[in-house]
């Protein structure tokens, strides 16, 4: 069944969106994730531009990971100031993502950008999740309990002015290095499409120490509101949301998730982040083969006035 | 300067004294409308050609070319170059009143119609059309913006926007044509003017125009208006979709 999309101006196969919806959410779900850095790939190779494609996927993340904060604050696994100290940097850095995405767009640079974003993002994180889970599940293997402790050391961030009690999450730390990955995921948030909590969950666990039982949740509160506020700044800016794709996505998307977490929750710990890493790490050399290998055509149309 | 020839040419026209032929048109529809469940359509165009008493006789025939003109586009045509072993946009191009759409219907090919100087001087086919690309870019070299017009014309073409057939004008008697306009799902919407020429023994005989728009209506066009005339209120209400359905989600899939 098709239907006309009124933003990307193009008919789109209703089954098939929604069948990518459920796909993505099954992952979003079984990995806790939004899985924006897969939706929004996905979209553009449909032949939705990316401009319409990451403003989209923006209110879609929003979606699920409103109904995963609604699930977590219900056991109370999360951590309000927190997340709120994390917004005032995220608010910022997606106000400056929304900017240079329309800067970018103009410029012609835009696929450029998402692309080399990708590569790197992806790439390391890849990696360093890789690395992390084989030497977990090698540990599990040899029969020693997993390392529960958590570090007294300190990092020179520690050390800094403007010291804040999170009693939910059991830490004391300065603020500054708090509003800093707030602003670091609202600007990759905005620019690439992606909610980001694949980055900051790790973020959360292994430099400012948050416990694993709330990073999730509070994860999760952080990811909805950056992602309605890209939503609505993406609206005003670029006038680039579709909100009828953003319905059946989302549709599709919380539909997935449910299922996924059920599965999720059959699998290890070590072995879900290294499936995860992989994943993480596959798509992002996807991304490097588009940008190394000669593409079948050097030209590219760009209607950058008049009707569209 | 193409519409300074266009007028010439309608000026010449009006001048020749003995009015030759004239030719009728009736198109099946005037708005296209884009509703939910559009996927492109097919437009017909009918017309004939009238005569009188006085019309010299054509023995070799008519031949008639018809063009489709969409709304004009800004369009830039950029090129990929490798730097530092990445592919990115380098050199770019502007095209500032590209037509969107472009589509010439003709009952043979257009170079059996006439000369190529005749047709380059009428804008004939879809290798003549005028393309100014914007001033100032231009300056570099003709071998360069030659590169850039035939990138643009191949991509428009590949995309479906920009389309020349040879027997897409049917003769239905010597002086009773049918022509077709097929219109792809992803075209903008806007005016689209017809500009019919018809030929006899290789010279332009007589030429007519018509027009038909394309226009978003009911849900489209409501959800598409409000997001251009209230960006901030759209983006507010989508924030909004999102928490209700996240929020539906989460009540119906509710385990305890």
């Amino acid at each position: 069944m098709q239907i006309y999309l009124p933003i990307a101006e193009l008919p789109v196969n209703v089954f098939l969106i929604l069948f990518m919806g459920v796909a993505v959410g099954f992952i979003s779900g079984m990995f806790g994730i939004g899985g924006g850095f897969l939706m929004t790939p996905l979209l553009i190779f449909v032949g939705i531009t990316p401009a319409v494609a990451v403003a989209s996927v923006a209110s879609h993340i929003a979606a699920s990971s409103f109904s995963g904060a609604m699930a977590y604050w219900r056991r109370r696994a999360l951590d309000l100031p927190l997340a709120g100290m994390l917004l005032m940097g995220g608010f910022i850095g997606t106000a400056g993502g929304v900017w240079l995405f329309a800067l970018l767009r103009s410029a012609g640079q835009l696929g450029l950008a998402i692309g080399l974003s990708y590569v790197t993002l992806l790439g390391i994180v890849g990696v360093l999740m890789i690395n992390e889970s084989v030497r977990a599940i090698a540990r599990a293997q040899r029969g020693k309990p997993a390392d529960l402790r958590r570090p007294g050391s300190h990092a020179w961030f520690h050390g800094l002015p403007l010291k804040f009690r999170f009693k939910q999450s059991r830490i004391y730390v300065s603020l500054i290095p708090v509003w800093v990955i707030g602003f670091v995921i609202g600007f990759l948030g905005a620019i690439m499409g992606i909610g980001g909590g694949f980055l900051l969950v790790p973020a959360l666990i292994y430099l400012l120490r948050v416990p694993t039982s709330v990073v999730i949740g509070t994860s999760m509160v952080l990811t909805l509101v950056t992602m309605a506020g890209a939503t609505v700044m993406h609206a005003a800016t670029n006038q680039s949301v579709d909100a009828v794709l953003a319905l059946i996505l989302m549709v599709g998307g919380v539909i997935g998730a449910q299922f996924g977490a059920r599965t999720g929750q059959n699998i290890r710990a070590e072995r879900l982040r290294l499936l995860l890493g992989l994943l993480v790490l596959s798509v992002g050399i996807r991304f490097a083969f588009d940008l190394v290998i000669r593409p079948d055509d050097l030209y590219s149309l760009q209607v950058i006035a008049g009707p569209t | 300067m193409s519409r300074i020839l266009a007028l010439i040419t309608i000026l010449l026209a009006c001048a020749v004294p003995a009015r030759a032929e004239q030719l009728i048109t009736s198109l099946s529809t005037h708005r296209v409308l884009i509703t939910s469940n559009f996927t492109g359509a097919e437009l017909i165009l009918f017309g004939s050609i009238e005569r009188d008493a006085e019309t010299v006789s054509r023995p070799g025939g008519y031949d008639l070319v018809v063009t489709v003109l969409g709304p004009r586009q800004t369009i830039v045509t950029r090129r990929k170059d490798r730097i530092l072993g990445i592919w990115a946009n380098t050199d770019s191009l502007t095209f500032p009143d590209a037509p969107a759409y472009l589509a010439v219907r003709t009952n043979r090919p257009v170079e059996e119609i006439a000369d190529a100087a005749t047709l380059q001087r009428l804008q004939v086919g879809l290798a003549n059309i005028a393309l100014p690309s914007a001033p100032g870019e231009d300056a570099a070299s003709n071998a360069r913006s030659d590169a850039f017009r035939s990138a643009f014309l191949r991509l428009k073409v590949q995309q479906g926007h920009y389309r020349e057939r040879a027997n897409a004008v049917t003769f239905l008697t010597p002086t009773l044509f049918r022509a077709t306009i097929p219109l792809p799902a992803d075209v903008p919407i806007g005016t689209y003017e017809i500009d019919l020429k018809l030929f006899a023994a290789g010279a332009m005989v007589t030429r007519e125009s018509n027009a038909f728009e394309i226009v978003k209506v009911g849900f489209e066009q409501f959800v598409a208006h409000v997001a251009q005339t209230h960006g901030f209120f759209y983006g507010l209400a989508t924030a909004a979709m999102a928490m209700l359905t996240g929020w539906l989600a989460s009540v119906a899939f509710r385990r305890d």
